[in-house]
């Protein structure tokens, strides 16, 4: 009863004597297949093929690949920067250039948003918009655009400083 | 736990602790001063580059936090020792703070390069689950109050949310992304990955110093636990003893 009253309302000190005991061996088991589960799910996950079905950008091979059924759709499609390519909008908001993809195939595109400053010729880009025909041509109407860089961080080739005034530079060029 | 209770006057953090705290602050205030000085601009995104020195660590650095949460989680389902139940807490406490900085970080540089605070790229997603994983994992054990049903349900939770490590690590080879892959010795010139790598050591030493004081914090509360219990114990003996003497007399 005094147990009661201090607030203990369950026997710890029986449970602490028998605590060694019975449940070992039942969690040596779960231990075994709790490791066993993530190095399954691993595996599954290397060589199970879902890679094939998360996709979250398109190339514009596999865009153009649709066919008609590329049209309309709102999607995201990731390339590189045509060299040559870049047209500014004179006095609005906008940029023009094409998206190529490694093997070639390239997609007109017409921005509406402005890229950041890491914006350039040959760089990757991702833009998020819609397939549409303009006169017959296929046109990427992007509201998004976002510049994709590589993992490689090398200072820039001299004569070419990357100095505060080269980064602010204004990227318009025609 | 009762032989760590300090002694009256001990110091309560470990002298060794304190001293190797010392050392983590002066090597991890050089190494970012070395670095974020001597780095020049890079080609591409100019001196926002510099943000490599934290956000990288500090993602490798939960990765390895993540790892010592698996093991320990797993000695502790084999050995049933509380202390490695301690570690795993401490752990998983770091890599939260750890992959919250990478996240942040990484936002803050995504905005002015890539143009975009957030998407749900593949790497992004993923370690942004890893994230709420573990913080999961924090609120299981704030809920549970039975030491060792916590500790036996965490060693679970911090075993399985371990595979989001290799996900998170692998997901911009697996998946195409707007995260780029990873930088090798030949895509860097050496100048950033020397510093990048001496940022890496700095973020180990914090990530020692963090785990150990926050271990040896969880030990102090435990210990305390246990006195507060023993007593409060030995108090309702002395009643029931009293009171069963009483009924004697009368």
């Amino acid at each position: 009863m005094s147990d009661e009253l201090n607030g203990r309302d369950d026997d710890d000190s029986a449970y602490d004597e028998t605590r060694e005991d019975a449940p070992r061996r039942k969690l040596s088991l779960a231990l075994i297949a709790a490791v066993l589960l993530v190095l399954s799910g691993f595996a599954y996950l290397m060589y199970g093929g879902i890679a094939d079905n998360l996709v979250w950008n398109m190339t514009p091979k596999q865009l153009l690949a649709k066919g008609t059924n590329a049209y309309g759709h709102a999607v995201r499609l990731g390339g590189q920067v045509a060299p040559g390519s870049v047209q500014w909008d004179e006095g609005k908001l906008g940029v023009r250039f094409r998206i190529r993809d490694e093997d070639g195939t390239e997609i007109h595109v017409q921005s509406k948003a402005i890229p950041t400053a890491m914006f350039r010729e040959g760089i990757g880009v991702v833009v998020e918009g819609k397939l549409v025909k303009n006169d017959g041509a296929a046109q990427f109407h992007a509201t998004n655009l976002m510049v994709k860089h590589s993992n490689e961080y090398k200072p820039p080739a001299a004569g070419h400083p990357a100095s505060p005034e080269a980064m602010n530079r204004t990227l318009i060029t025609n | 736990m009762k032989e760590l209770y300090p002694a009256a006057g001990a110091p309560m953090r470990p002298r060794w602790l304190t001293r190797f705290g010392l050392f983590t602050l002066v090597y991890f205030a050089g190494a970012q001063t070395v670095a974020l000085m001597n780095s020049p601009a890079d080609s591409a995104m100019g001196d926002l580059q510099k943000i490599m020195y934290v956000h990288v660590p500090a993602a490798w650095t939960a990765f390895l936090a993540y790892f010592v949460v698996f093991v320990m989680s797993i000695a502790y389902l084999a050995k049933r020792n509380e202390r490695y139940d301690l570690v795993a807490a401490a752990a998983a406490e770091v890599g939260v703070v750890f992959t919250g900085l990478a996240l942040a970080t990484g936002s803050i540089w995504g905005r002015p390069t890539w143009g975009i605070w957030w998407t749900w790229d593949p790497r992004l997603t993923a370690t942004a689950v890893m994230f709420l994983m573990y913080i999961g994992y924090q609120a299981l054990r704030g809920f549970t109050d039975d030491d060792d049903r916590r500790a036996t349900w965490s060693a679970a939770v911090g075993i399985l949310a371990f595979l989001n490590v290799p996900i998170v690590w692998f997901s911009v080879q697996w998946w195409s992304g707007l995260h780029q892959v990873q930088s090798t010795r030949d895509s860097m010139s050496a100048v950033y990955w020397n510093w990048l790598w001496l940022n890496a050591v700095a973020f180990l030493l914090l990530f020692v110093f963090f785990v150990a004081s926050r271990y040896h914090v969880a030990v102090l509360e435990r210990a305390v636990e246990r006195r507060v219990e023993d007593a409060a114990m030995r108090a309702a003996d002395t009643r029931r003893v009293a009171g069963e003497s009483m009924s004697n007399v009368h």
